[in-house]
């Protein structure tokens, strides 16, 4: 039973990993000898190129033409390009805030790569906002793993991962309650504590809002759902007791996310924590049967595993996605 | 447990911290020996944490406004004291019972022994993993560099457990032989 369980989340997982790939990347067709293009601040272009472009070429403005994709009449005016040190980055300063929300074309041409024209390229440039999200999500969740990277949540991490029963049973009541939280205690500081200047009083609100919603979220499901009480109710006292689900209101008032961003924030984060449970409790479960010396035995060879994990996750860093 | 395992790097950070959270248990140990009678014994919990809450506030902004640096290399886990399982269970261990010289004294020695480990941790990372410690260079040589990283404390707690339980096993043992 259990076992089925595991197997439908997973395909259900990774049905969802993959319509997001398609999206994230399938919405980008570029010339072949630009490599990227972005928008830089409110009033910035970037463009990088595959080999070295000459300076000549690169800082004529008469070069480019760039307009809103809705309007190719109204051209947008450039006021200075600025080519980097390698030569392969130009970056296109204009002379109004751009409107980020349409996406641009770019016309460049006859673009000179030390001494020979590589062609006109037409490309062009938008924000690719579910790319965003999409990173935020996937680092939060691996490459900034809770666990094993910030080294957060453990003594809850090291409490409940003994059987992969309890670790899936406390992953998913932790996700829920995060995304909980995070988005009440998100609205909190944007709209209340911002305006009013009490941001420092943001410890005090945070813990006082998880424990509150802790609370709520087990009134209402013992109300509404007894049977998934009875299942998930030992490990909502545990939630509070877990520092990751103060430290993401914290992240989240220090880097002024928006409303999804946060939600992603919070939703990696919960998974995250998922994922680092069921792993160590895999490995708890064989490391049962294995011939460990006494000294070791318990909490410390859990550490010593948890060490590796560590290890592992490491190859995560510098990973960026877009 | 978790900033033992992430800032312990070195001596310094190890101190930093371990100053913090006595500073937390003192003050919000001798708060509640002084407020015990007025508070309701239904809403004790909360009222616990709100304590550690505000001071977790004051040293929070004493060390943004005086130790820049120190607090840059903490982060986020200074705000993360308020988390500490350990001081709650102190509050409502002893200082909801005994009055305010004995729960000061009570802090003092909780939050000493949590530095003492802090700082242990610290002095072997340091030591093994850059030479120095407290930013003079010892052993003119890195022996391990591998014991700088975040991610060695892990190793580094197991390591430190495991020779507890070590003494342990071979206190017991001794004790058998001689009984």
């Amino acid at each position: 039973m259990g076992r089925i369980k595991y197997h439908k989340a997973a395909g259900l997982g990774a049905i969802l990993l993959a319509v997001l790939l398609l999206l994230a990347t399938g919405c980008q067709s570029q010339h072949r000898f630009i490599k990227k293009t972005a928008f830089k601040g409110t009033k910035a272009i970037i463009i990088t190129f595959a080999a070295p472009v000459d300076e000549t070429w690169a800082t004529d403005i008469s070069n480019y033409r760039v307009y809103e994709k809705p309007d190719p009449d109204i051209q947008l005016k450039i006021g200075s390009i600025v080519l980097s040190n390698d030569g392969r980055t130009v970056t296109l300063h204009f002379e109004e805030a751009l409107n980020q929300n349409q996406p641009h074309m770019v016309t460049m041409d006859n673009i000179m790569s030390e001494g020979k024209s590589v062609g006109s390229a037409f490309v062009k440039v938008k924000k690719l906002y579910l790319g965003v999200l999409f990173s935020v999500l996937i680092g939060a969740m691996l490459i900034h793993n809770f666990v094993f990277t910030k080294y957060l949540g453990l003594c809850v991490f090291f409490g409940t991962s003994q059987k992969k029963s309890t670790a899936v049973g406390m992953g998913i009541t932790f996700t829920i309650v995060m995304v909980i939280s995070a988005m009440m205690s998100w609205a909190l500081y944007q709209f209340v504590l911002k305006p009013y200047h009490l941001d420092y009083l943001q410890i005090i609100v945070f813990i006082g809002l998880v424990s509150l919603s802790v609370q709520a979220v087990d009134t209402i499901l013992r109300k509404i759902n007894p049977m998934l009480f009875k299942a998930f109710g030992v490990y909502l006292v545990l939630v509070i007791a877990n520092c990751i689900i103060l430290a993401v209101p914290l992240i989240l008032a220090d880097n002024e996310y928006n409303a999804w961003e946060s939600l992603m924030l919070a939703l990696g984060a919960g998974l995250g924590f998922l994922v680092a449970l069921f792993l160590m409790s895999s490995a708890r479960e064989r490391l049962e049967l294995a011939n460990v010396p006494p000294t070791y035995r318990g909490l410390p060879i859990a550490f010593v595993v948890a060490g590796l994990f560590a290890l592992a996750f490491l190859g995560f860093s510098g990973m960026s996605l877009f | 447990m978790c900033p033992a395992v992430g800032i312990s790097t070195t001596v310094m950070n190890g101190l930093m911290l371990g100053i913090a959270v006595l500073f937390v248990q003192v003050c919000s140990s001798c708060t509640i020996a002084l407020v015990k009678d007025y508070i309701h014994p239904r809403i004790r919990i909360p009222t616990y944490t709100l304590t550690i809450a505000t001071w977790v506030t004051v040293i929070d902004l004493v060390l943004s406004a005086y130790a820049p640096v120190a607090y840059k290399a903490m982060g986020i886990f200074i705000k993360l004291i308020v988390a500490f399982a350990i001081i709650t269970m102190r509050l409502e261990v002893f200082a909801c019972k005994n009055t305010v010289g004995k729960s000061f004294w009570d802090g003092i020695g909780m939050g000493l022994g949590f530095m003492f480990g802090m700082v242990t941790l610290g002095f072997f990372r340091e030591l093994l993993g850059m030479g120095t410690l407290l930013g003079h260079d010892v052993l003119g040589f890195r022996p391990l560099l591998f014991f700088a990283l975040p991610l060695a404390g892990f190793f580094c707690v197991g390591f430190m457990m495991a020779v507890f339980n070590y003494v342990e096993l071979v206190f017991n043992r001794m004790k058998k032989k001689a009984g």
